[in-house]
């Protein structure tokens, strides 16, 4: 078997990742997409905790992560084309309304 | 034999990853979170997670990136003014940040994991805790609350992303 180690530093990496992508891209839906990658990292921790321990809980968790990840990414991309519809781009950067 | 091919799931996650941030054009990122989405239901496989590895292709693979990629094509977006070159200070520190992150992250997992007493897992335990009718079981008993209240989220997801994309209602 491969170590657990192994799969906690491939997530820690894959979620850095995202944390990079949403911090430098200004594309809203490329920061959706880190967002998910984010989430995916995490999951790959839940996961390989609950086969080490030998419970599914982890795996339940994973499967409402799952769920939320749906739910958030169908208001998320309701909203983008909401603003889309206004402001005719989904740069993040023009999206300063309600900025101090 | 397991170990190889976890290094090149492992590459192809992470490769698919980085170039979904480095990508211009929002349709190719969004194919490669496929990629990535899809070497992490076979990194699922490879710990036993049989369910999981298939709920990861048919509803993330599937459903969601199909309505990242309806949306990216609904929307008809200028493709030149995007790419990752935002001031350059903000780069610099966006990555500098994700470094110290990812070395606290691996200094952390080092020095916990020494902590704890770890016993190897045998591949039929991973595939019992894994299969449909363990997680089934308990997402029925223990966790039916918690299940139930998913479905009210969704409901107001629904109702919410209707709301939002109308325009008069």
């Amino acid at each position: 078997m491969i170590p657990l180690s192994y799969y906690l530093i491939l997530s820690g990496v894959l979620f850095s990742i995202g944390v990079v992508g949403v911090l430098i891209s200004r594309n809203a839906i490329v920061i959706f997409m880190a967002i998910e990658v984010m989430l995916n990292a995490v999951s790959l921790t839940l996961v390989a905790f609950s086969q080490q321990t030998g419970s599914p809980a982890g795996q339940v968790f994973v499967f409402l992560v799952m769920t939320i990840a749906a739910a958030e990414a169908a208001v998320g991309l309701a909203i983008i084309i909401v603003i889309f519809r206004s402001k005719e781009s989904v740069n993040v950067d023009e999206v300063n309304l309600m900025k101090w | 034999m397991g170990t190889i091919f976890f290094f090149v799931l492992a590459a192809v996650s992470v490769i698919s990853a980085i170039l979904i941030v480095a990508q211009k054009n929002a349709v190719a990122s969004a194919l490669y979170l496929i990629v990535t989405l899809c070497s992490q239901a076979m990194l699922y496989l490879l710990l036993g997670a049989s369910f999981l590895a298939v709920i990861q292709i048919i509803v993330y693979a599937g459903a969601i990136m199909v309505l990242f990629l309806f949306v990216i094509m609904l929307l008809n977006l200028r493709r030149d003014e995007f790419g990752p070159d935002k001031k350059k200070i903000q780069r610099v520190l966006a990555f500098a940040l994700g470094a110290v992150w990812l070395i606290q992250v691996v200094a952390v997992i080092k020095l916990g994991l020494s902590k704890m007493s770890l016993s190897p897992v045998t591949p039929e335990a991973a595939l019992e805790t894994g299969s449909v009718q363990t997680i089934g079981k308990s997402l029925f008993t223990e966790y039916l609350y918690p299940f139930e209240i998913t479905s009210i989220l969704l409901l107001v997801a629904i109702l919410g992303s209707i709301v939002l994309a109308k325009k008069k209602i």
